[in-house]
């Protein structure tokens, strides 16, 4: 492999369907719920790195939940314990700190920010309450991880997840997932009242605001979605 | 000195040969995160027109082997919203200013310069790779003399240094250079990126919007360097050379076929501080061959 200028190592890299895997690195860091890393794993090419979010942190790993689409998702799918990746730098906005009742919605790879939404939310002691809404295509995954940082975990397999919320049971929900899942989920929650965020999805080249490849409409004008979001208040994006 | 990477480049003093290209590093604020931007020989702004863009909708970037297309539609703050938002903070530091303007008519171009010329800055760069959106959608870079007619008239109109960056589009780009040297172009800068396509087979539609996109990376290095070597043997003026660079040796050969100066581009995204490594390169090279200043090696071959 080709030597890459901060070079972490895979702790573990573990399939859990056809095509989600679920890697873990030992990278120190200050990542926050909601953000992202450019990861690469290889030298020249694929050209670009993958933005993937973080599933879960601590101040010495980094656990992203992946599902293989293209080469370079193939390629990082490929990696086992110790083999060389570059993180680089914890990217972009987060979930804003909400409390009270909340719901957490996501689609698909969707759910991966979800978990460590939930764990940094969820203070012990706290009366805030997470109820997690998880939607799959073809198989429900990580379940009962999911139970254990939330208060609840209702899964659709094949359906709409969407259907299963009940937006004004809460305060403020937070979603991840395909884009017409959160604006169904928008259109539920403007109904209701109830605050939505949600985070966007986008091609991105660079990952720090240069290319505007991830350049989105808002309601504020053009935002980038890799370092103004991908976090943003639905209304900014869905209006 | 032994191993002095500076440059003048058309009477700006560079302190190295390596300039951040158009479109891959913003405005230099998001780079600046990264590294210290004042160690780069210059920075390309985003290209301006004269109204600010949104770009185009759809998919914007698209990988290819070792390459990239984009189709980012020189979304920007308009020259008035650059002037007022950006030109002061990279002002700021020591590094040479290229400011990036294209147009999609020719009174574009006339009012976009004119406005610039209220400001200071060290180089226009005039991007003729739009399409003249009242004459057709004709790119102005492809024919010899419409790319002649438009920087006869910015040429009138400018008062700072000027750039002409070609496009590897052009009909004849050697006679189409030679066009912006007898116009009164002070440097040339190629390439910019080649036109191409890639194709949705499941929707069996073009994947971008705009059908066609321009592809840029390593890819396109081959031919950006043999139209650079062209180039620079036909004209007397300095030219920039683009064209998929990623490494110090990418620059190099850049050099000896003759560019005066080079620009980084897609390797950027791919590593933010890239051209630090660029420079450094250079700069080792220079001591372990014995070369006391660039202009020994550009254009040697």
């Amino acid at each position: 492999m080709t030597d890459i200028a901060g070079m972490s190592k895979v702790l573990s890299n573990i399939r859990l369907s056809r095509d989600f895997f679920i890697m873990r690195v030992a990278a120190p860091n200050s990542a926050r719920m909601g953000q992202f890393h450019m990861l690469r794993s290889w030298g020249a090419y694929p050209l670009l790195s993958r933005p993937l979010s973080v599933h879960d942190a601590d101040p010495e790993t980094l656990t992203f939940l992946f599902r293989t689409v293209g080469q370079g998702t193939k390629l990082l799918s490929e990696l086992g314990a110790g083999d060389g990746i570059s993180v680089g730098r914890s990217l972009g906005n987060a979930f804003p700190a909400v409390e009270g009742k909340i719901a957490m919605v996501g689609g698909g790879v969707g759910i991966a920010p979800l978990y460590l939404a939930s764990k940094s939310i969820k203070n012990p002691g706290s009366p805030t309450r997470v109820d997690m809404y998880l939607g799959f295509s073809d198989e429900a995954l990580l379940t009962d991880e999911y139970a254990k940082v939330s208060d609840t975990v209702v899964t659709d397999v094949g359906g709409f997840i969407t259907d299963r919320v009940a937006p004004e049971n809460y305060d403020c929900v937070l979603s991840c997932g395909p884009e017409a899942m959160m604006r169904a989920l928008y259109g539920k929650c403007k109904r209701t009242g109830t605050k939505l965020y949600v985070s966007m999805e986008k091609r991105m080249a660079c990952g720090f605001g240069a290319c505007l490849a991830c350049s989105c409409k808002t309601t504020g004008g053009r935002k980038k979605v890799c370092v103004d979001g991908p976090v943003f208040p639905a209304e900014e994006v869905f209006e | 000195m032994m191993g002095d990477p500076s440059v003048d480049f058309a009477g700006v003093r560079m302190k190295n040969p390596v300039v951040l290209a158009s479109g891959t590093c913003g405005f230099g604020r998001e780079l600046n995160e990264y590294f210290d931007i004042e160690k780069l020989g210059g920075i390309s702004s985003k290209g301006l027109t004269l109204n600010g863009r949104d770009g185009n909708e759809g998919v914007r970037i698209w990988e290819t082997p070792c390459g990239l297309m984009n189709s980012i539609g020189l979304e920007n703050p308009g020259v008035e919203g650059f002037i007022e938002r950006e030109l002061d903070w990279i002002n700021g530091f020591d590094v040479a200013n290229i400011v990036n303007l294209g147009g999609h008519s020719m009174d574009d171009y006339l009012q976009g310069v004119s406005l610039l010329n209220e400001v200071e800055f060290d180089i226009l760069e005039l991007n003729i790779s739009c399409p003249n959106l009242k004459e057709g959608g004709m790119n102005f870079g492809v024919k010899t003399e419409i790319a002649r007619e438009v920087v006869r008239a910015v040429r009138r109109e400018c008062r700072h240094r000027l750039s002409v960056k070609l496009s590897p589009n052009a009909g004849d780009i050697v006679s189409l250079a030679r066009a912006c040297e007898e116009e009164g172009a002070d440097a040339l800068a190629l390439t910019n990126t080649y036109l191409a396509m890639a194709v949705d087979i499941y929707r069996r539609r073009p994947v971008f919007e705009n059908t066609y996109a321009g592809l840029s990376g390593p890819a396109i290095r081959p031919i950006s360097l043999r139209m650079v070597h062209q180039v620079a043997h036909a004209v007397t003026i300095p030219v920039m050379g683009i064209g998929g660079i990623a490494g110090w040796q990418d620059a190099l050969e850049f050099i000896m076929v003759g560019a005066a100066a080079v620009q980084v581009g897609t390797a950027t995204f791919t590593k933010p501080d890239v051209a630090l490594d660029i420079i450094e390169g250079i700069e080792n090279f220079m001591k372990e061959q014995k070369i006391d200043s660039i202009s020994e090696i550009r254009g040697v071959i």
